[in-house]
């Protein structure tokens, strides 16, 4: 059985219009206009068990939607919608059992009273019983160092201790499933880090499928093996990180700092055959490398000849790679 | 399943002690209006010591009564449930698995049992010590009453329900809270009983859900009933619990869905 599949999916919201000044202000009273958007656009998502997906898109891309789709939060408009093998917004008592949710901007502990009876709580929820609960329970507090505060009420925790008991919180039923909505907004690096660990280990170790959506592309980067793209709605890319750098990254650069004037048709002479391009004069050159070429092709054919005082290897952030996507737009993916 | 919803009831008693001011304050206003009342009625039957068939002392036990099961049936669920739909925390009650209102329901029973064993049942001991009260001593009559009462916090519990789910299609409903818990105060019998009321209004009255919340649990108490009319209440108080589903379960799948989760 797939974690997610969906065929189709659809979300259309209807958003009510105003018109502007006074008497559009009188007339909305008594008729009021409407306009429909689609949020997500039919969109077809299978998520095998055991991945971990990141979801990215920019703001209002339709991210949270389709996250709230998935979790039955919300009823899709259209298409078909599997999740752990249920209609997550028709049988959501059911299926609510199956998933782990963490919303990165809101809390789902009980704000007034202490992480304990917030977790007793949650035990009774979830129907868990027994020695495995307990073990299970214990383990989360020592891998999450939760342990010093929960005794005190989640409206005296900080962020990052907050977090750790949302995840500790959320995976106390042990999911199959785990939805993470931004889980490191406002983290400090270490916090993060340590989050990052503690949800690859569940990955390894439960064989929990995770499904994260996050503007920090270093979430993305140090933990999926896959990436989804939304853009207006619309996927864009769909597959793993390694793919979508060598698919939008324009390749590695090559900055050289060479001992003397050299002239660029000496290096282009050097490196003939081989798929760079030269750019700079005098003692300062830039090498484009293009698909294939490796930086020791390069330099195994010039230091021979030239004297190179310092070089330096470039490459394409995740982030650079996004950010010309979101640029650019869906046009060329 | 049950034992998940006694969790609930204790949760809510944690966090009312975690509150304890709160607590404290309604005490105080609790304490003010039976004496507001007490003396304004008293005013009214002046040299009387029966006005339109009822003693002064039934008056009087009935504006104690009344009042104290208020501090039982009341509670604040309109307000939470429109909180909860503007600042879109519904979405995450959604991905537990229970049924949102029952929940809410629940939470103000374990608001109301917390009023009532700590405030309630002190105060009227407090209360008939003061004031020239007269409670009934025979178990039929509390037995009655009891029953009355827990209807009593049903029906206002899911007219509550009806209010906040409001929200969903009014985003600001404040208003209409306020509106709904001064015209529930009125025509409940809380404020003036509804035998006190122009016949032609008593009727209609009748016909309204209103009465089971306040009016009825209070006069059993205070006044007493004949066993047939006691059944009667009672049935009418059943009735409206099982009907004010009915709009309550329509609103919340229409309201599902067309649930747009504020702020993203």
């Amino acid at each position: 059985m797939r974690s997610i599949e969906a065929r189709g999916l659809t979300k259309e919201f209807k958003v009510y219009q105003s018109r502007s000044g006074l008497t559009g202000a009188f007339r909305d009273l008594f008729n009021r206009q409407y306009r429909t958007i689609r949020a997500v656009n039919g969109i077809d998502l299978t998520i095998e068990p055991g991945e971990i997906v990141g979801y990215i898109g920019e703001n209002g891309a339709g991210k949270s939607t389709t996250i709230k789709m998935l979790t039955g939060i919300l009823e899709p408009t259209g298409g078909c919608l599997r999740v752990n093998g249920y209609d997550p917004h028709r049988e959501r008592e059911e299926f609510v059992r199956t998933i782990g949710v963490v919303f990165g901007q809101r809390s789902q502990l009980w704000w007034d009273i202490a992480v304990k009876e917030s977790f007793r709580l949650l035990k009774k929820l979830y129907r868990l019983s027994g020695e495995g609960y307990r073990q299970h329970l214990d383990r989360l507090v020592e891998v999450l160092e939760i342990g010093p505060f929960l005794d005190q009420p989640v409206r005296k925790l900080s962020l990052g201790q907050r977090m750790r008991c949302e995840l500790a919180a959320a995976l106390l039923h042990q999911p199959r499933l785990l939805f993470l909505d931004e889980p490191t907004i406002g983290l400090d690096v270490l916090v993060k880090e340590n989050i990052r660990r503690f949800l690859k280990q569940v990955n390894a170790e439960y064989g929990t499928t995770i499904l994260l959506t996050t503007h920090d592309l270093s979430d993305i980067e140090a933990l999926c093996s896959r990436v989804v793209m939304l853009d207006k709605g619309n996927i864009i890319y769909d597959g793993d990180l390694e793919r979508l750098r060598t698919q939008w990254g324009d390749g590695r650069r090559l900055i050289l700092e060479l001992k003397e004037e050299v002239p660029s048709f000496v290096l282009n002479e050097k490196t003939r055959g081989l798929s760079v391009k030269w750019e700079g004069e005098g003692t300062r050159y830039t090498a484009r490398l293009e698909k294939g070429t490796t930086v020791s092709d390069v330099l195994s054919r010039l230091v021979p000849a030239v004297a190179v005082q310092e070089l330096k290897i470039e490459e394409a952030t995740t982030e650079d790679i996004v950010r010309r996507i979101y640029r650019e737009g869906a046009a060329h993916a | 399943m049950l034992n998940t919803y006694l969790e609930l009831i204790r949760i809510r008693f944690l966090m009312m002690l975690a509150y304890r001011v709160n607590y404290y304050s309604g005490m105080i206003i609790y304490s003010l209006n039976i004496g507001v009342y007490y003396f304004l009625w008293m005013a009214i039957y002046g040299e009387n010591s029966t006005v339109n068939g009822t003693t002064a002392v039934q008056m009087a036990t009935y504006v104690a009564v009344a009042w104290m099961s208020r501090a039982f049936y009341f509670n604040n669920l309109d307000r939470e449930i429109a909180e909860e739909i503007r600042d879109g925390t519904v979405a995450v009650q959604l991905i537990r698995p229970y049924h949102y209102l029952l929940v809410k329901c629940f939470q103000g029973l374990g608001e109301g049992l917390f009023r009532l064993l700590l405030f309630s049942v002190p105060g009227l001991v407090i209360v008939s010590l003061v004031f020239p009260i007269h409670l009934p001593t025979d178990a039929g009559r509390w037995l009655g009453f009891v029953i009355s009462l827990i209807f009593a916090f049903v029906i206002n519990s899911q007219i509550n329900v009806l209010t906040g789910l409001m929200a969903f299609f009014i985003l600001n409903n404040t208003g209409l809270i306020r509106a709904k818990r001064v015209l529930v105060d009125l025509l409940s019998g809380l404020i003036i009983p509804i035998h006190f009321f122009p016949e032609w209004a008593g009727r209609v009255l009748s016909y309204l859900p209103f009465q089971g919340i306040s009016y009825v649990p209070s006069t059993i108490l205070s006044r007493g009933l004949p066993m047939e009319e006691l059944f009667r209440y009672l049935g009418i108080q059943l009735l409206w619990g099982i009907l004010l589903w009915i709009p309550i379960q329509l609103l919340w799948m229409t309201a599902r869905r067309r649930l747009i989760v504020q702020g993203g």
